[in-house]
């Protein structure tokens, strides 16, 4: 009898070119997704000593850090941002690598368009040059983030050196309660393992309430793996996996399509499959969850209150809250609900697909943003915005006053002029609140799309459960 | 690209004893618009360096004046948490250090660090506090030794903390190693694979 095997094991197995003799794989790449910010020294790198991209036609760029997602006319208004848009534009082309550009109806958050276009598949190896390529994990793969150096490494040889990481199972049991959504579910889960919890482990988030989820909840759960310290994050296919990707561009043929179905359902971890580490969690009981500091693992109930740092167990914990604490201008005891804010962000490789935009649009119809709030929504690619004018959502935001703007990480990072300004405080459906992250001196509250609208008809923190 | 090897280095030391030290503080990302490998060391940390006018923070570390010139940084747990940007060590390196002590790394902060030649150095939780309280009381003249060679760290005072490194990496710090040049050695390997998959 064989021992029993879980989906990375599988995934890994499968992938492994050579075993260096000192230890790590030389692991295939099925996938490369490319974009503007990491890898212009990768090419150059290749360039400088005359090597050529291996397999170009498994390697796929976009632009999405650094592009205006206002008005798109060229040339762009920073020069900087152009360069680096023009040079992948150039190795694009020497190198023959497919390019989704600004003109392209295809461009987008590069995590955004690979699912959507059908290229991340169950069972592939997927890296990209952006730690939140853990997104792809949703549908089977192992997808992971790395340097440009590794990047450079990959179109030199479509492998990656690595070392096999552990595995931890993640477990909800039961179903979600009304309101609560996929965000909530992982912040949840971030709060109680912490930013380095599941760090050199692979993470499979595993039991009914993931089985219930969508493809766009489940990328919202991967995606988020990296903030929990992971190297990826998994989720096994199944029916609603292969519903998704069934007719995408790049997704098998028709022809093909029963073959591959086949080999796909035996990805699933196998029964009994042992993982090195485990956790439980009742998903019922997870509430809307908003981070009150300065990483994503400083989250609570949006019922509950700033914490104050005399409740930590140790030295470290009450310096690093009294830190997040003044960096965030907030006092100990204060309810998070009622808590003013002056921006609100929809968007990011996180919450900014159809299904996103569908929860915020169904709070904002009929209602107006609070008078002194700016509020934004930017769509994951030009597909999902072009999705969201057809279904009409473009309009209830902006009769509600949002602004509706074109595709790109925008204000999640700020290397765009989409930044908050000294003091801002934001509800954002974005990743990262850490310090500075949408603006120098920016304050982030995460939380979830429905949870952002709601704060931006009432100009300060609400639980949305109250607005059915 | 060709390393230069890194068998052991001494070099003073600077304490950034703060847990969870992320990428954006490491570099934040209104540097990250350059297509070069260097230009980053100015900005190294720059949102805590330097207040809203552009002066140096008194207040952050390692802008006191026992900080100057030290090639290893002592740090927190879970350093280099976040983004997988390079630039991150590409800035670390530039300002001049060699190595970054720590009790804990983040995944792609440990493998970008091996790819440029920095060293990130794990020490156990004991062994970290011991060096922090050194490095405190020696007031800016206190001078670690990082031996990759031999696993660990000293320093004159008979401290000795050992670290792990996979053997791999190691002998990739050693000896300087380009790993794609490394790698395509196994070009056969790599063509006999992808035969196998079609």
């Amino acid at each position: 009898m064989t021992t029993p095997r879980t989906l990375f094991d599988k995934v890994w197995e499968s992938h492994v070119v050579h075993r260096f003799p000192e230890g790590p794989a030389l692991l295939y790449v099925d996938l490369h997704l490319v974009h503007e910010v990491t890898s212009p020294q990768a090419f150059e790198g290749l360039r400088r000593v005359g090597r050529r991209v291996r397999r170009p036609e498994l390697t796929v760029a976009t632009v999405d850090h650094n592009v205006p997602t206002g008005d798109r006319s060229l040339p762009l208004d920073d020069p900087i941002a152009a360069t680096q848009l023009d040079a992948l534009a150039h190795n694009a082309q020497t190198f023959g690598v497919e390019l989704f550009d600004l003109a392209s109806p295809r461009q987008g958050i590069v995590h955004v368009i690979g699912p959507e276009l059908g290229l991340t598949q169950p069972g592939m190896v997927v890296v990209c040059g952006d730690s939140h390529t853990s997104t792809h994990g949703a549908f089977g793969a192992f997808a992971l983030g790395i340097g440009t150096s590794e990047v450079e490494h990959v179109l030199a040889t479509q492998c990656l050196v690595l070392s096999k990481p552990q595995t931890m199972e993640a477990r909800f049991r039961g179903r979600l309660s009304p309101g609560v959504t996929a965000k909530d579910l992982i912040l949840d889960l971030i709060g109680r393992i912490g930013t380095a919890g599941a760090a050199g482990h692979v993470l499979e988030y595993t039991g009914d309430a993931i089985r219930a989820f969508s493809m766009e909840e489940r990328m919202t759960v991967c995606n988020m793996s990296i903030e929990a310290g992971a190297r990826a994050g998994m989720i096994a296919p199944d029916e609603t996996t292969f519903a998704y990707l069934e007719g995408r561009p790049r997704a098998p043929s028709h022809r093909d399509w029963g073959r591959t179905v086949a080999a796909w359902r035996h990805l699933p971890s196998d029964p009994g499959a042992r993982y090195d580490r485990r956790v439980e969690l009742d998903a019922a009981a997870v509430a809307p969850q908003v981070t009150w500091g300065t990483n994503p693992g400083m989250v609570t109930d949006i019922t509950g209150y700033v914490p104050n740092p005399g409740d930590f167990a140790t030295a470290d914990e009450r310096q690093a809250v009294e830190r997040a604490l003044a960096y965030m201008a907030l006092t100990p005891g204060t309810p998070l609900a009622g808590l003013p804010i002056e921006r609100v962000f929809v968007g990011s490789c996180t919450n900014t697909r159809i299904e996103d935009l569908r929860a915020a649009a169904l709070v904002a119809r009929g209602r107006k943003v609070a008078a002194g709030v700016r509020a934004m929504v930017v769509p994951g690619s030009q597909q999902v915005k072009a999705q969201g004018e057809r279904e009409g959502l473009d309009r209830i935001f902006r009769d509600a006053g949002f602004e509706w703007r074109n595709a790109g990480c925008s204000l999640c990072l700020g290397m765009n002029a989409d930044v908050l300004r000294r003091g801002e405080r934001c509800a954002s459906t974005s990743n990262r609140n850490f310090e500075g992250r949408q603006g120098a001196g920016g304050r982030t509250h995460l939380m979830s799309p429905a949870m952002a609208a709601a704060a931006a008809v009432a100009g300060h923190l609400v639980d949305v459960r109250e607005w059915s | 690209m060709t390393l230069t090897p890194f068998v052991r280095h001494t070099g003073k030391c600077a304490a950034l004893p703060r847990a969870n030290v992320d990428t954006d503080q490491i570099i934040p990302k209104q540097f990250l618009k350059r297509v070069e490998r260097t230009g980053f060391g100015p900005a190294l940390f720059h949102d805590w360096r330097f207040l809203p006018d552009g002066s140096a923070n008194p207040e952050f570390e390692l802008n006191q004046p026992e900080a100057a010139d030290a090639t290893i940084l002592i740090a927190g747990a879970n350093f280099g948490c976040g983004s997988s940007r390079e630039h991150a060590v590409w800035a670390l390196a530039e300002y001049g250090f060699r190595a970054v002590v720590a009790p804990s790394f983040a995944d792609i902060f440990t493998a970008n660090c091996f790819q440029n030649g920095v060293a990130p150095v794990r020490l156990s939780g004991d062994g970290i506090d011991e060096v922090l309280r050194r490095c405190r009381a020696g007031r800016g003249v206190y001078r670690l030794t990082i031996d990759v060679e031999a696993q660990q760290v000293t320093d004159d005072a008979g401290l000795r903390a050992p670290f792990p490194l996979e053997p791999y990496r190691r002998e990739m710090l050693l000896r300087g190693l380009d790993e794609i040049g490394r790698s395509l050695l196994e070009e056969p390997r790599i063509a006999a694979f992808e035969r196998s998959r079609t």
